[in-house]
Formats: structure tokens, C-alpha cells, sequence
């Protein structure tokens, strides 16, 4: 027996310093295998006294048990330290930026545009589009604005000398769209405009949008509520809109639309020039002209028609104070736009 | 126009502060742009009277001068050149203070003591510039203020009228607008007609009645060549704008503030035998007031004599007929042009005058026996002289339309109800005559002045601004109508440039007009170049042809700024001109320049090349879901580098290009590095199809790959073709892994490493059937390409 006591603790010393699975499973089979030194044990059992037999083999299972459950700790010690050195190898700085490609982002004109859109298209607006070099009946004559007429002089035109020009609005898709279809309308018109006129206030080329919205019994009410509607919606704030008697050809009664100051919320300052207003576009009930110019019943029809200068909408919104930096196109101005 | 308040309030005076008329005016469509004060704020000076002058003991330029104000006598030594004894003038008395930083004390100028100081114009704010002390008018009120004396607490007013209220440039026009808006009494100056006190006429033939209905003339003799123009009108003209030139001619711009009707003076002696107002001759000459010669349309209506051609009528006079300061003898005129006879003349000889501004927009055609009884009134007044009888040449005179109105019709636009009273009160302070009042409609006559009514729509405008834009209500937007399709047979530009955003294209705006070298050298196609007839300058003079001239020149502005990689997008119009017709397509155009990534520690930091680009552009045509469509095929572009340049088709039909841009443009540009563009015809690319899903299949797929060898010049799609074929129907994607060119490799060879992928929608393939495809996959390749499997 006491050969057994010596084996167990040589056994138990060596699982003990073992340093890794493959030593352990290597000490488990040289006392527990089936030829393993405990094993090998039972096996003299034979040559006992029977009496002394259950003993002995008791002894010896008990020593086998002992061996066997420090080679599992032991296992599970070593998985252990394995585990923690592999997280500790593994271990990174989460500090270090993230690998990136740089995403692009829209034009602020664009994004404008995009949010008008969003805005008008809830209340049933659809976006129409018309070309950008046009002749003089769709963006004047239809219009009412005849040859010689003095409004032409104030509209700076860009011309190509064939009767074709670039169109000074967006209002020719509206006689373009209605002369193609039937009334009720309800749709908006976002798109470049030029006009021959370039300083720190003007670009001879810029954004408008415009809106129609013909139907039996549309008045200058329904008007006034739609711009002032979408103005708070666009600038996201309750800012009182300003209707100003003007004219335009196209539109009787006509006005300008002035917005609250964005700034100072009307109470004046640098940026309204004290005025506490901003003029944000012009609108009015469409001329019954026009509408018969686009083949329209002016008499069971009505409609109101607006436009709005979009790059002005997003030097507004987006405080942006020069208008040079509107087309130069530096990334660091438009990357500003994420 | 800018007009005087106080000459305003002479003719309406609502009991209303400056602030609240300026707004009411602009709120009644007369914008006010400004104000400003008609004259410094100045303090202490009054009118006295220059009673010695004696020259300074010590000082050649100095006088010195004892000046009354009518109860004391001051001693002031003055620099004027133009200081007399008698001379009343404007006296800044010691105390007086002229400017916040400038107050009058007692002083020595060299010597001799000085109390007070005798004021210039220009001093006092009341001129860009004078050349003495101002002199007033001998009935000046001595020792009055001199503020009250010229009115100068008064507020100078500018309004931005809109081109149809011409019936506003004027005093008595903007105080009909204003007695409306306050209900308030109109006064207007009083003056009766001169009698005539000679006979003499001189005759007027009316040769183009249809431009010139009616012109009436007036001969005055023998005016005073000395007499000056008076304070107060000088002053009135100060305030509006318009310089004092000499008697006559002020009188003249005096009634046409007054009044609103341009007149004309001519010098009666270099007329010959008579007026004719005609169109011009072919080529005829005529040197204008201001010494240009011009040379006349046919189309020009002039005021002849019966020699030559003396003034471009409604825009201005001629120079060799002219008053000047001999004129003794006048021929005053005063007419109504046809507004279409005179909109546009102004401007086709490059100028634009008081006059023509007026009659372009409607001077009113009943006005001119007034306007010409009221300037004799002021001519003879200040010039002396005899005046003749009116001449009077008349013919086709405009009649007065007659417009009707429908109370149902106002409410129906205006969306408010306007009381029946309200609205015949307001028409008809606007001068409009009831002629007719039924039980809901009236019918009126629109006035001589107001070129702007012809509709009942126009009298609609007048009732919405004379009731108040203000006072109309917020009405709820009312029904949307059907619920719209939410389109899935298009891809929407919306779509596209989120996804370039996606990959990295920042999006851009360049004008629509280029520089036309770069342009040109860029261009591709049939297409000719739109040139603009008048562009803004030589760098912006042709429409572009396709995106990529200001995608460059975005890119030199920004990589002059430092920036080591630009990705940019822009979608918009392109233009040209193809066999005479216009074509105008929106595309989508991008550039790709610098490195891969922005630098940063753990990415490549190679350039970009064109697989970059061609991955960003097939991401952009597989938005549609029709991937299949497209292809790319071989071709040359004049801005592109042969042999990394494609032309990008959809069923074979052309929608775009892409590739780098050609070295020596590139070069030129002075751009390092290699630039990569795309452009697409959005309507080319953006048909959808709309996904309709097919059954997965539930049993496992096979992959087989290939490694062959082939020479370096084959085209990979051709390749692909061949084993798309060959591969039958159950060959789900072929992947190409690896491309290899180098010295393990014959010279002139590259071998492609390619991936097959099988699979049956029912059943598992065996080996025998995929092994039977592989071998002829290859055997294709090595008949058509002498492939050769490694």
C-alpha cells in the first residue's frame, strides 16, 4: 500500500506542474490508460488474500478518483489561463478611429429642393419638370407678358439669338404642364433659372420652385394658407408670413411673400436689415390669361401659382452668408452638409 | 421714383406719422425701398441778409461782412467768392450746430472777429457739391428758421413701383393711391389757364396717329434769358432726384413730377416750318440731348420739323433743337405716345430717361392740356414771356374701357366676402365711374390714367389691395385627392444620389455655361455647342455638352486648395444642337481623382483607378434590378485615354461612357495624377424592374474552379460569354478571384482564376453531369481563345 500512497502523490505532483492539455492528457494516460500505473494496480489485486481484497481495491479506486478529478481541475485551470491569455494577445484599442470611406452628401440646394418636395408631395403636390432652354411664347407670352412688355426688361434675359433663351423661372412648366393635361392641377416645379445679372446678391444662374394648384373655387385665401403653412413647415417654426401687394404679369392679385426674420424672429436685426422681414418669393391667383393661354376654362377654374427662390430658402436655413460659396463647389463647404 | 412727403402732404394730407404712410404704401403694392432725411440735422441757421461786404484787411480770398438777421447785425468773415451786399442767405448764427462734430463759435480768422457763418448748399446737405455761399430768393423772410423756410424736416421717400402702376409716377398719382387708402381729401394746386396774349401758333401734322394720338404745342415769346429758377423748385426737383438745369427745363421735369406728363421745350427759332411726328426715315441720324449720335430704327417714332428729325419721341430731345440758356423763343410740347410705340426704344438705343420710363408704362391720355396749361402758368411766372393758344393735333384717341365685376366673382378669387358698399367706395376713389349697378355686378369706366384694368380680374387685384392683403384670411389647405402610385418603373434621381453619396460622391452644382475651349475638347457626339447670344462673360459663353467641364473645374478648385482626393457627382442638363433642333437631357456625371480611402491608419492609400469607378457606376445601373442589361464596350472618347475608356450600353443602345481622362488634357489642366469620369443619360439608365422572386432551391450548390492561361489582349466578357453559354441552364454566377500577369507566366499571357457555381432547382447534380460541363467550358476556351488550362 504504501507503494500506492507514493505512486498517488507522484502522480498528483506531476498533474500539478503539468503545463499545458497535451502533458496532462499525456500523465492521464500513463496513471489511468488502460496499462496506466493505477490500472495496472487493480490488477495485482489478484494476487491479494481475498479478505484483503475489497480493501485494497477500495484504496486503490479512491486513489484513482483523486488522480483523476486533479487532472480535471487541472484541466480546467489550464483552459482557463489559455482563455485569458488568448482575450489578453486579442486585446485592441478600441480608441483607434474606425476604418471609413467617406460618405458624400448633397448639395445644400439639392437637400432644399428634397425637402420641399417632402413637404408639398404630403398635400398632394407632384414634381413636374420642363426643359431649361425655352422659346419666348412659353416662358413670356404665355405668361402675359408680351414682346416690349417692360417686365421683360426686368427678367435680364439670357438669349441665343434663334428665339431661344434660358428660361428665366420655372413658370414656363407650369403653361407647359397645363397646356398637356386637364385640370384639377396640383404640382411643383423645382429647377435651374438665369438671368444675365451676377454680384454679391446674384447668380446668373439659381434655383426656384414653383407651385400651381388650379380647381374649381381656389381662392387667394387657400393662398395665403398654403405659403404660410409651408413655411413653418420648411423653416420648423411659427413664423408669420407677410403678403405684399406686387405684380407679376402671370398673377392677379399678386404678391411677395415675406417670412418672419429666421434670425430674430421679426424683432430686426443684421440679417433682415433691421426689417425683421426676409422675402422669400412671390405669388398670386393665376392670371385668366394664362389659364386660356393653357387652354384652361377660366370661369369654372381658379388657381393660385407661387415661386420661391430655393438657393435663398437655404442660405436661410443653413446660414450660409455668401452666396459665392453656393457654386464654387469647395468640399469644405459642401462636406458641411453630412 | 422718389417724391418729398411734405410735397405729398400738400396734395393729401392724412393725419398719419411718416412710419405708418410708408407702410401703408408699401402694403397697397407701392413698395417704399427707403427713406432719408431731406436734409442734415443741422440747427441754429436762419435766413439773414448780407448788408456790407469789405474785404479782409489781412487775407486776399476773405471778406468781411455785417449780416442782419433782422434784429441784430452780426460780424462774419466769409471765404465765399460769391458773397454781395443784399444777398439773402442762410446764416448759422454762433451756437448753431451744423453736424454732430461741427459747431459754430466765435472766433478770429486772421485777426478780425467772426460770429457766426453764411452757410454753402453742400454744408447744410442740400447738394453733392457747391461753389459759394447759397443764395435764396429776394422775398426770403429774414430772420426765419431756415428749416421751416425751406421745409426741411422733411422725409425723402423712395418707392419701387412696379412697371403697371405708371399711373403712380407722380405727385398727384401716389396722393390718388393715398386719399383712397385714408379716405382722405385731394387738393391739388391751384392754377387757372393762360389766356393767350399772342396769336401765334405754329402747325402740328400727326403722320403716325396709331403712336401718337394726340400732341398739343404752345409757342411762348421773347422769355427772360436771365431768370433763375426758384428755390422752392429747385428744392422740390432736389428732392426727387433730379437736377436743376436752367428754367425752362425745369419746368418742364417739374410738371412731370407734378403731373406725371413728360414734356419737351424746344428752342422755337431752329424750327423749320413746322412739327411732324412720324416714324423715322432708313438710316436717319439724330445727335441727342446728352451729344450722342444715333442712327434711327424705322420702327422709332421721332418729333421732325419739316427738315430732319429733332427728337426721339417719349425718350428724349435732340441736341441742335434744344433749349439752352439764349433761348428767347419756345415751343413747349406735350403729348400722349401709344405705350406700345414707345416700350423698348429706351433700351434698343441703350438708354432709359425719366420720359421713356413713363410713357412705356401709360402716361394718361387725358393729361396733356393740363400738364401744358400748368407748365405755361410756371413758365410765365418765372420766365416771363407771352404765351400763344394751345395747339391741339388730335386723332384715333384710345376710348375708356368698360369692365364689369360680379360680387360672386370677388369672392369667389378673393376667398373673403367684401361688403357691396366697400367695394364701390374703393373703385370708385380710384376714379373709376359707376356707369351701371345691377343686383350683384356693376359695370365702370376705367380712367384715362390706369393702362393696368381691363378685366374683371384687375379690378378684383385693386379690391384686394385697397381692402387689405392683410385682412383676407388663412384658409386650411383643402383635400389631397387620390393617393399617388409610388413608382417602382423608375429609378428615381432621389435614389441615385443617395447611393453615390453611399459611395462616396459628394454632390456638386456647376453653372449650366462654360468656358467653350474645355468644353470643346471634351465633347463627344454629333451634337454642336449652344452658344449664349449674350453671355455674362467669355468663361461662361456655351452650354455645356456634357458634365465633365465643370466637374474638372470643380476639382481644380478644390485640389488648388489643398485636397489630396475629390469624389464628386452632379446630375443636370446637358445641351447641344443636333441638325438645327435643340436637345437638352438630364445626365449624371462623376470624377474621381486622388486616393482610394482618406488617409487614415488602417486602409489602402492607393490611387484610385478605374475598376474603382467602373464598381461605383455598376452600383448605380444595378438600382434598376436590371443589372444584365448594361454592358461595357470598347470604344473612344475625345476627353478619354484610349484603352481605359468604355462606352456603356443598355441592350446595345448607348446610355453613357466612362474612363480617365486623356493624359495630355489632364496635362494641360495641370492636374497630377490620373482623373477618372462617368457620365449616364438618366433617362438611359433609370427603367426599373420591379423584383419578382424566384423559389430557392433546397438543394446544395457546386463549385468548381479554373485556373487557365490565355493572352493578355483577350477581353474578359468575351470569356464570360463563352462559359455563360457552356455552363447550360443551371450555372448560377461565375466569379472571376484572381487575375495574374508576371513572370511566372509566358510573356503576353495572363491567367484568370474564375469560380463556376451549379445549382439544380430539384434535385442534387452528380459529379458526372458537372465534370461534363467543366470540360466543355474548356474545350470552348481552348477552341476560341487557345486557352490553356494550368
Amino acid at each position: 500500500m504504501e507503494n500506492l500512497e507514493s505512486l498517488t502523490s507522484t502522480a498528483l505532483q506531476a498533474i500539478t506542474e503539468a503545463q499545458d492539455i497535451t502533458e496532462l492528457d499525456s500523465l492521464r494516460v500513463q496513471y489511468l490508460g488502460k496499462k496506466g500505473s493505477l490500472t495496472e494496480q487493480l490488477k495485482s489485486l489478484g494476487k491479494l488474500p481475498a479478505e484483503d481484497r475489497p480493501k485494497a481495491g477500495a484504496a486503490i479506486n479512491q486513489a484513482k478518483q483523486e488522480v483523476q478529478e486533479a487532472i480535471n481541475a487541472r484541466k480546467l485551470s489550464l483552459e482557463q489561463a489559455a482563455t485569458s491569455a488568448q482575450l489578453q494577445r486579442e486585446a485592441i484599442d478600441i480608441s483607434l478611429p474606425g476604418r471609413r470611406r467617406q460618405a458624400g452628401a448633397l448639395h445644400p440646394v439639392t437637400r432644399t429642393i428634397d425637402r420641399i418636395e417632402d413637404i408639398f408631395s404630403a398635400a398632394g403636390f407632384v414634381t413636374v419638370e420642363g426643359p431649361e432652354i425655352e422659346d419666348e411664347f412659353h416662358n413670356f407670352e404665355a405668361l402675359n407678358i408680351p414682346e416690349h412688355h417692360p417686365a421683360r426688361a426686368m427678367h435680364d434675359t439670357f438669349y441665343f439669338g434663334d428665339g431661344t433663351l434660358l428660361r428665366t423661372h420655372t413658370s414656363n412648366v407650369q403653361v407647359r404642364t397645363m397646356e398637356n393635361s386637364e385640370p384639377p392641377f396640383r404640382f411643383i416645379c423645382p429647377g435651374r433659372v438665369y438671368r444675365c445679372d451676377s454680384d454679391l446678391t446674384h447668380t446668373p444662374m439659381f434655383h426656384q420652385v414653383e407651385g400651381v394648384l388650379v380647381d374649381e373655387n381656389v381662392s387667394f385665401a387657400d393662398l395665403k394658407g398654403l405659403v404660410q403653412n409651408f413655411l413653418s413647415a420648411f423653416f420648423e417654426a411659427d413664423l408669420q408670413a407677410r403678403f405684399r401687394p406686387s405684380y407679376f404679369p402671370f398673377t392677379e392679385p399678386s404678391a411677395e411673400v415675406d417670412v418672419q426674420c429666421v434670425s430674430c424672429q421679426g424683432e430686426g436685426c443684421r440679417v433682415c436689415s433691421h426689417s425683421g422681414w426676409l422675402e422669400v418669393g412671390g405669388c398670386g391667383m393665376i392670371h385668366p390669361k394664362v389659364l386660356e393661354f393653357s387652354n384652361v376654362d377660366a370661369e369654372k377654374y381658379t388657381g393660385y401659382a407661387f415661386g420661391m427662390g430655393v438657393d435663398r430658402l437655404a442660405m436661410l436655413r443653413y446660414e450660409i452668408k455668401d452666396l459665392r460659396l453656393m457654386f464654387e463647389n469647395d468640399l469644405r463647404f459642401l462636406q458641411q452638409f453630412s | 421714383m422718389k417724391f418729398s412727403e411734405n410735397w405729398l402732404r400738400e396734395w393729401v394730407n392724412p393725419d398719419i406719422a411718416t412710419d405708418k404712410l410708408v407702410h401703408q404704401l408699401t402694403m397697397a403694392g407701392l413698395e417704399v425701398d427707403g427713406t432719408e432725411a431731406a436734409a442734415n440735422s443741422f440747427s441754429g441757421v436762419v435766413v439773414a441778409e448780407v448788408q456790407s461786404v469789405e474785404k479782409h484787411p489781412d487775407a486776399d480770398k476773405l471778406s468781411v461782412c455785417q449780416v442782419s438777421d433782422g434784429k441784430e447785425t452780426f460780424q462774419v468773415v466769409c471765404g465765399a467768392p460769391n458773397v454781395a451786399a443784399g444777398l439773402k442767405v442762410p446764416f448759422a448764427k454762433v451756437g448753431a450746430i451744423l453736424a454732430e462734430d461741427f459747431s459754430i463759435k466765435k472766433a478770429k480768422l486772421r485777426g478780425v472777429e467772426s460770429n457766426g457763418m453764411l452757410c454753402a448748399a453742400e454744408e447744410l446737405g442740400l447738394a453733392e457739391k457747391s461753389d459759394g455761399i447759397m443764395v435764396l430768393a429776394d422775398d426770403a423772410p429774414i430772420g426765419e428758421d431756415f428749416r421751416d423756410y425751406l421745409q426741411l424736416d422733411d422725409t425723402l421717400i423712395e418707392v419701387d413701383l412696379t412697371p403697371n402702376r405708371g399711373d403712380c409716377l407722380s405727385i398727384a398719382g401716389l396722393a390718388r393711391e393715398v386719399s383712397v387708402l385714408n379716405n382722405s381729401a385731394l387738393n391739388g394746386p391751384d392754377f387757372t389757364s393762360v389766356k393767350a396774349s399772342i396769336d401765334e401758333t405754329f402747325p402740328v401734322e400727326l403722320h403716325s396717329p396709331e403712336d401718337c394720338p394726340r400732341y398739343l404745342g404752345r409757342v411762348i415769346r421773347n422769355v427772360n434769358i436771365n431768370a433763375s429758377t426758384p428755390l422752392w423748385m429747385q428744392e422740390k426737383l432736389r428732392r426727387s432726384g433730379i437736377r436743376s438745369i436752367e428754367p425752362a427745363v425745369d419746368v418742364t421735369n417739374y410738371v412731370m413730377l407734378e403731373l406725371g406728363q413728360p414734356m419737351h421745350a424746344f428752342d422755337l427759332d431752329v424750327l423749320q416750318g413746322g412739327i411732324q411726328v412720324r416714324r423715322a426715315a432708313r438710316n436717319e441720324k439724330l445727335v441727342l440731348l446728352d451729344g450722342r449720335e444715333v442712327e434711327l430704327s424705322a420702327d422709332t417714332l421721332v418729333i421732325a420739323d419739316h427738315e430732319k428729325a429733332l427728337a426721339m419721341a417719349g425718350v428724349m430731345g435732340g441736341e441742335h433743337s434744344g433749349v439752352t440758356s439764349q433761348t428767347q423763343n419756345l415751343f413747349l410740347e406735350s403729348a400722349f405716345f401709344n405705350p406700345l410705340a414707345i416700350a423698348g426704344k429706351a433700351r434698343q438705343y441703350g438708354m432709359h430717361t425719366d420720359a421713356s420710363h413713363r410713357f412705356e408704362r401709360g402716361v394718361d391720355y387725358a393729361l396733356a392740356e393740363k400738364a401744358i396749361e400748368r407748365a405755361t402758368q410756371l413758365m410765365l411766372e418765372i420766365l416771363g414771356g407771352e404765351a400763344g393758344p394751345v395747339i391741339k393735333a388730335e386723332e384715333n384717341l384710345p376710348e375708356a374701357p368698360e369692365v364689369s365685376l360680379r360680387a360672386e366673382r370677388v369672392s369667389k378669387i378673393l376667398g373673403v366676402e367684401v361688403a357691396v358698399g366697400d367695394i364701390e367706395t374703393m373703385l370708385t376713389g380710384l376714379g373709376l365711374e359707376l356707369l351701371e349697378k345691377g343686383a350683384d355686378s356693376w359695370r365702370f369706366r376705367i380712367p384715362s390714367w390706369r393702362f393696368d384694368i381691363a378685366l374683371e380680374a384687375d379690378l378684383i387685384e385693386e379690391l384686394a389691395r385697397i381692402y387689405g392683403y392683410d385682412n383676407i384670411p388663412l384658409a386650411p389647405i383643402s383635400g389631397a385627392g387620390a393617393l399617388k402610385p409610388a413608382t417602382e418603373t423608375t429609378v428615381s434621381l432621389r435614389k441615385i444620389r443617395s447611393r453615390l453619396n453611399s459611395l462616396g460622391y459628394q454632390e456638386v452644382i456647376n453653372y449650366s455655361f462654360v468656358e467653350p475651349e474645355l468644353e470643346k475638347r471634351l465633347a463627344e457626339g454629333a451634337g454642336a455647342a449652344i452658344a449664349l447670344a449674350n453671355p455674362i462673360s467669355s468663361d461662361m459663353a456655351v452650354m455645356r455638352r456634357n458634365l465633365w467641364t465643370g466637374l474638372l473645374q470643380t476639382l481644380k478648385h478644390n485640389q488648388n486648395r489643398q485636397q489630396n482626393r475629390v469624389q464628386v457627382f452632379e446630375s443636370g442638363m446637358v445641351f447641344s444642337n443636333e441638325n438645327g433642333e435643340t436637345r437638352q437631357q438630364v445626365m449624371l456625371g462623376g470624377l474621381l481623382w486622388g486616393s482610394e480611402n482618406p488617409e487614415q491608419w488602417g486602409a489602402s492609400t492607393r490611387n484610385s483607378d478605374f475598376y474603382d469607378m467602373k464598381g461605383d457606376v455598376e452600383s448605380i445601373l444595378g438600382l434598376g434590378n436590371a443589372r444584365g442589361e448594361f454592358s461595357f464596350a470598347v470604344a473612344e472618347h475625345p476627353a478619354l485615354q484610349p484603352g481605359q475608356s468604355a462606352r456603356i450600353l443598355r441592350m446595345q443602345q448607348p446610355v453613357g461612357w466612362i474612363g480617365a481622362l486623356k493624359p495630355q488634357i489632364q496635362h494641360d489642366l495641370d492636374i497630377p495624377g490620373k482623373v477618372f469620369l462617368f457620365e449616364l443619360a438618366l433617362a438611359g439608365i433609370n427603367a426599373s424592374v420591379t423584383p419578382r422572386v424566384t423559389a430557392l432551391s433546397r438543394y446544395p450548390s457546386v463549385r468548381r474552379d479554373l485556373a487557365i492561361m490565355v493572352d493578355e489582349s483577350l477581353v474578359f466578357s468575351e470569356l464570360e460569354g463563352v462559359l455563360q453559354e457552356q455552363g447550360g441552364e443551371f450555372l448560377e454566377n461565375i466569379v472571376l478571384f484572381d487575375v495574374y500577369q508576371g513572370e511566372k507566366l509566358e510573356k503576353g499571357k495572363k491567367s484568370l482564376a474564375i469560380g463556376l457555381t451549379f445549382q439544380h432547382p430539384s434535385r442534387t447534380l452528380n459529379d458526372d453531369e458537372i465534370n461534363g460541363i467543366i470540360n466543355s467550358c474548356i474545350k470552348a476556351l481552348e477552341a476560341q481563345f487557345n486557352a490553356e488550362l494550368r
